[in-house]
């Protein structure tokens, strides 16, 4: 690991005060993926401020009736808040699907957010990576690509983002507030995370030097009807190869409102709303999630090792729109510990 | 570029930012006793907690928050000491697996993994039971597939996995859980 200055920040002046002073800093919290990274030479800041002891600790209702998750809360106490629990039940169980407890306990929502990929060429300072070193070239596109992704692709970069949590904040259309020197300001959940394309070592549209202060969730939180699917190469403690988030508004048998969300498959939570409106006022049955699935992979391209992922998604879209049609709200705490849909 | 880099740790004592020659103090409330030690900032917890105050109990497996050997307690929530640095911690009350049993009288969950061998190399299993203590204080393990889940951030390679679920299960069920640690 690289040496570096430390310092403790108390509030958001005096962490965006650092900023003003040295342009190679990193903003430390949770520090479960910054650390790691550093370990293993990926990132090598020179300075970090460490922002636990700003004030982003809380959970409230807004004033649009929807709720509040302050950046420093932990992934886990986000997770079992019972406002998250009740009314976003999907948000709950897509948490509980990531890392283990002990990392759970460490990572905050922001870092969360900002977590990079897991791709091993990324990793390994040893393979060329264009995230890592811009303009090295992509290692995973003719290489072992088995967790790579097969939407949103470029010639320049297949990783995908490796987070659950983001997934179904992509379902719920959650908003990240974020505040820098230039302000505060929104960004729709959609434009957080950003699409390879040239520039894959860009993850967000997160600016340099912005400070993630909350994620605002709008007041609907598909808390009848919805679905978190991880399918992974272990029953636990694993990234997603495929994860699906589903959240529906139904009205007897038909779908006022759909949202699908897909992790494991893009360099970001995939959302696809041609899909989702295809599904509207469509009858809640299996004919119309399998055409709504062909939909979404519609684009798909495989590189070798990841094809199974295609007919994998399909498959995972229809079971979470199954699951949420069928579900039986509200399910006991601890279905959201451990895959339910595993144990039947 | 050495002069750059000179200048920029000359700006840095100007801001009265710490240099890095420089080590930090910081005061580590561990198992109910107070240290302060000056450490350089990359010292990891468990680094600070192993090479610094000598307490080898908590393990350094993978150094990676990959196979849970290094879990202690923060305040009673378990964590990887690996994925942290010692500075962030001044002040909090840290439990290691050598804070859990009293005087010569062993921890339950101690007493449960002997009487269930759920054990072979030992190596895991401090973090083993600072884990499955972190659970309990959690409140969330209702069932076996609830532990299963629970548990799976600490990975046994001699997978003594069985026995350490009946272990577990043990204290769960004869509710000897102590207060929270």
């Amino acid at each position: 690991m690289n040496r570096f200055t430390y310092t403790k920040a108390n509030s958001i002046d005096d962490t965006l005060r650092e900023v003003n002073a040295d342009h190679d800093i990193k903003f430390i919290a949770g520090g479960t993926n910054l650390i790691d990274l550093m370990r293993a030479n990926v990132e090598h800041p020179s300075h970090l401020v460490d922002i636990n002891h700003i004030d982003l600790h809380a959970i409230q209702e807004t004033a649009e009736g929807g709720l509040s998750l302050g950046a420093l809360v932990k992934n886990a106490d986000t997770a079992y808040h019972e406002h998250v629990q009740s009314r976003y039940p999907l948000l709950a169980k897509a948490i509980l699907a990531g890392a283990s407890p002990q990392l759970r306990n460490m990572a905050t929502n922001g870092g969360n957010l900002l977590q990079r990929t897991r791709c091993y060429y990324f990793y390994d300072t040893a393979t060329p990576c264009n995230k890592r070193v811009p303009g090295q070239g992509c290692s995973a596109i003719n290489g072992f690509n088995k967790i790579h992704s097969i939407l949103g692709t470029s010639a320049h970069c297949i990783a995908t983002h490796p987070s659950d949590m983001c997934v179904a904040l992509a379902a719920l259309e959650a908003r990240i507030k974020v505040i820098g020197n230039d302000g505060e300001r929104v960004i729709p959940f959609a434009e957080f995370h950003r699409l390879p394309g040239d520039t894959p070592h860009i993850d967000s549209t997160l600016k340099p030097g912005e400070l993630i202060t909350s994620i605002e969730l709008p007041s609907k939180g598909f808390e009848t009807h919805y679905q978190y699917i991880k399918l992974r190469d272990r029953r636990s403690y694993a990234f997603a190869l495929v994860s699906v988030a589903v959240g529906l508004e139904l009205q007897d048998d038909y779908i006022q409102e759909a949202r699908i969300a897909l992790g494991g498959v893009a360099h970001k939570p995939w959302r696809d709303e041609t899909v989702e409106n295809f599904l509207n006022g469509k009858k809640a049955a299996e004919d119309a999630f399998e055409t709504a699935a062909e939909m979404m992979m519609k684009d798909a391209k495989g590189f070798r090792y990841n094809n199974f992922k295609i007919e994998m998604a399909k498959r995972a879209i229809v079971r979470a729109l199954v699951d949420a049609r069928d579900l039986k709200t509200p399910e006991p705490l601890h279905c959201y510990t451990y895959n339910r849909h595993q144990q039947q | 570029m050495k002069d750059i880099m000179n200048k920029e740790v000359d700006d840095r004592k100007e801001d009265a930012i710490v240099t890095e020659k420089q080590l930090l103090p910081v005061q580590l409330n561990v198992n109910g006793k107070q240290y302060i030690l000056h450490l350089e900032p990359w010292t990891s917890l468990l680094d600070a907690l192993r090479e610094h105050l000598g307490l080898t109990g908590t393990k350094k497996g993978c150094d990676h928050g990959q196979c849970g050997a290094c879990t202690i307690l923060i305040d009673g929530k378990r964590i990887n000491s690996c994925l942290t640095f010692a500075v962030m911690y001044q002040g909090v009350p840290i439990t290691t697996i050598e804070g859990l049993a009293q005087g010569d009288k062993l921890h339950p969950l101690q007493q449960a993994f002997i009487k269930h061998d759920a054990f072979q190399c030992g190596y895991c299993t401090p973090g083993q039971i600072c884990s499955a203590q972190g659970m309990l204080n959690e409140g969330h393990a209702y069932s076996r597939d609830d532990i299963h889940e629970l548990m799976s951030g600490n990975l046994c390679r001699c997978a003594a996995y069985n026995n350490i679920v009946k272990a577990i299960e043990e204290v769960i069920e004869t509710g000897q859980t102590p207060d929270a640690v």
